[in-house]
């Protein structure tokens, strides 16, 4: 196996964040950038690839499954669903005892520097499991002190759990909240178990979203991180979402990540039988847009298997299977995780510097102009994909104020075996057509014909740069052509969004 | 007494397991179990069998006819 090895290009730091000319918090980091955030919080979140936006080009996280079992029934979800051809949040194809867990966590750590957090994440909730899920962090605590520990729960049991959540130092805690108001609930969720009873229809959603609402007040009070994920589910809760995201703010909720719907018949949850539809990139993105406000919006979440391992957007579990990871002899090496995690901090503020740097001048020139781009990466922070290689693009939006990370788009591969397939190229171009160019690190001649043709400039001039200066200095470049007619501003497409849990 | 388990439709969650209050619920080669000896229906303990209300899949723990109900 081989470590991920992060190249290193020259680059002379033009000025720090307040080089731009402000005081103190400066237009300094985007979504979840040092600038926005109280100092404590982020020492929290900056290594943590859930939370963080710039954390999650860099830093990996992995998910243990040893809480199989779960308290409530959603419609999203299909218990017996579970194969490792397919895959989804929250569904596992092996499960684990909290020792074997614990070693590989390990033994992932050994191998991938860049592994800062854990996490149990089910496939059931980690709190209808609490033996399980505190014992594993028990073990990791002992073992892998600099590993953060974080856990992901519906929220019916979590007001039982709150002090036990702080006696073992987990530091981030997700709910998955999906509304505030019964009505709604009892078209999400059939059924909850609570109080060693089943309750069903309004009264199981009202009990559901007030222990919710305590849980999260509770875990807020003590200090701990909290975020919020909901499914967004067209035509049942999404207008509904906007109330969810003013009632976990004003309960301090850190971030909230609003995930799209999952549902494809085949998976035979009951949206998926009876026709429940996901959003479309657009319509996520709308949504996305009306709830950011002054509260972090994650955009960048993968929707994760609950067994993934590595980068966001990489899956490398099959690397470590149960079978696997028992035979494994392991070997931590502390100090080399911490070279690693100092290098990745340097780096880091180089980007962002480098950016602010690029950014001289561009509020003039764009105005309220706004483009979309997609940029192919493998992490690092740099365009370092081929087109034909990426599982993925990940979607920025240029504006006055820079490049902002909105979303990503998993795609086919459309190299496949060496010669590019027609029509998975069509779906890529689907994929991005709201976009007005895709960066990669190299392309071939006929699909950058094609993609030319459906308005999609393919953009090679940056491979291996640092994504957000690049793309603030092509910006500028798109703005003059813009103004001399060389370019011009087409209509573009709703960009499809790929159903599925990430795997590689 | 008479609660058991359908093998083909269990998923193996364990959620049963950690409610039956009488720990007459295990795994035994990879699949759960009830022993028919330690079952109670929950009598004396709660108004409905655990094992069927956090059971997330539907008809997998039933009653078992072959065997006699349980009295108290
Ligand atoms: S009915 Fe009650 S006592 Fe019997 S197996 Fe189920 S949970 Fe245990
Ligand atoms: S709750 Fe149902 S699916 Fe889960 S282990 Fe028990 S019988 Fe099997």
């Amino acid at each position: 196996m081989q470590a991920r090895i992060i190249p290193i290009f020259e680059h002379k730091p033009v000025g720090g964040c307040g080089a731009t000319g402000g005081a103190g918090k400066s237009s300094c980091g985007s979504a979840a950038g040092k600038g926005d955030l109280p100092p404590e919080v982020w020492e929290k979140v900056k290594n943590h690839p859930c939370y963080s936006e710039q954390a999650h080009h860099h830093f990996a996280r992995m998910h243990v499954a040893v809480a199989p079992a779960c308290n409530i029934q959603c419609h999203y979800c299909n218990r017996k669903y579970d194969c490792s051809n397919e895959s989804r949040p929250g569904v596992v194809s092996e499960k684990l005892t909290p020792e074997l867990a614990a070693k590989k966590v390990l033994a992932v750590a050994a191998e991938i520097p860049q592994l800062t957090v854990v996490g149990i994440a089910g496939p059931g909730d980690a709190l209808a499991n609490p033996e399980k899920t505190f014992k594993t962090f028990q073990l990791i605590q002992s073992s892998a002190p600099d590993i953060r520990l974080c856990l992901s729960t519906n929220g019916l049991a979590l007001p039982d759990y709150v002090q036990t959540i702080q006696d073992f130092n987990v530091d981030h805690v997700t709910i998955t909240i999906n509304m505030t108001d019964p009505e709604v609930g009892e078209r999400i969720y059939p059924w909850i178990f609570y109080k060693h009873k089943r309750w069903t229809g309004r009264d199981a959603a009202k009990i559901l979203a007030e222990r919710q609402m305590e849980g999260l007040e509770m875990l807020t009070a003590k200090g701990i991180l909290v975020k919020v994920n909901s499914v967004m589910i067209p035509g049942v809760n999404d207008d509904h979402l906007v109330a969810v995201n003013q009632a976990v703010k004003s309960r301090g909720a850190f971030l909230h990540n609003i995930m799209p719907l999952i549902s494809e018949p085949e998976h035979g949850t009951h949206y998926g039988l009876t026709g429940q539809r996901g959003p479309s990139a657009q319509e996520l993105k709308a949504l996305q847009d009306k709830c950011e406000g002054d509260m972090n919006l994650m955009r960048h979440c993968r929707q994760c298997r609950a067994d993934a391992v590595g980068l966001l957007g990489e899956d490398r579990s099959q690397e470590f299977t149960t079978d696997k990871v028992a035979a494994m002899e392991v070997n931590y090496d502390a100090d080399a995780r911490k070279a690693y995690q100092a290098f990745v901090e340097k780096e880091r503020e180089d980007q962002q510097a480098a950016m602010q740097a690029e950014l001289a001048g561009l509020a003039e020139e764009a105005g309220h102009a706004n483009v979309l781009v997609a940029v192919a990466t493998k992490g690092s922070g740099r365009i370092n994909e081929h087109f034909g290689h990426a599982g993925e693009f990940q979607v920025f939006e240029l504006t006055a104020a820079g490049a902002k990370f909105v979303g990503h788009r998993r795609v086919d591969h459309y190299c496949q075996g060496g010669y590019g397939e027609e029509e998975t190229l069509e779906t890529v171009i689907s994929a991005i057509n709201d976009c007005a160019a895709v960066f990669v690190a190299k392309i071939g001649l006929c699909p950058k014909k094609d993609l030319e043709q459906a308005g999609i400039e393919a953009v090679e001039e940056y491979a291996h740069q640092y994504i957000e200066q690049s793309l603030v200095a092509w910006f500028k470049g798109y703005l003059a052509r813009l103004r001399s007619g060389e370019a011009v501003a087409v209509e573009r497409g709703q960009g499809s969004l790929r159903q599925g849990a990430f795997v590689a | 007494m008479p609660y058991k388990i359908v093998a083909e439709e269990c998923t193996n969650c364990a959620a049963c397991e950690t409610e039956c209050p009488n720990d007459a619920i295990l795994e035994k080669k990879g699949t759960f179990v009830i022993l028919a000896d330690k079952c109670t229906e929950c009598v004396g303990h709660y108004d409905d069998a655990q094992c069927v209300e956090v059971c997330p899949i539907p008809d997998c723990v039933v009653i078992d006819e072959r065997l006699p109900r349980y009295a108290a």
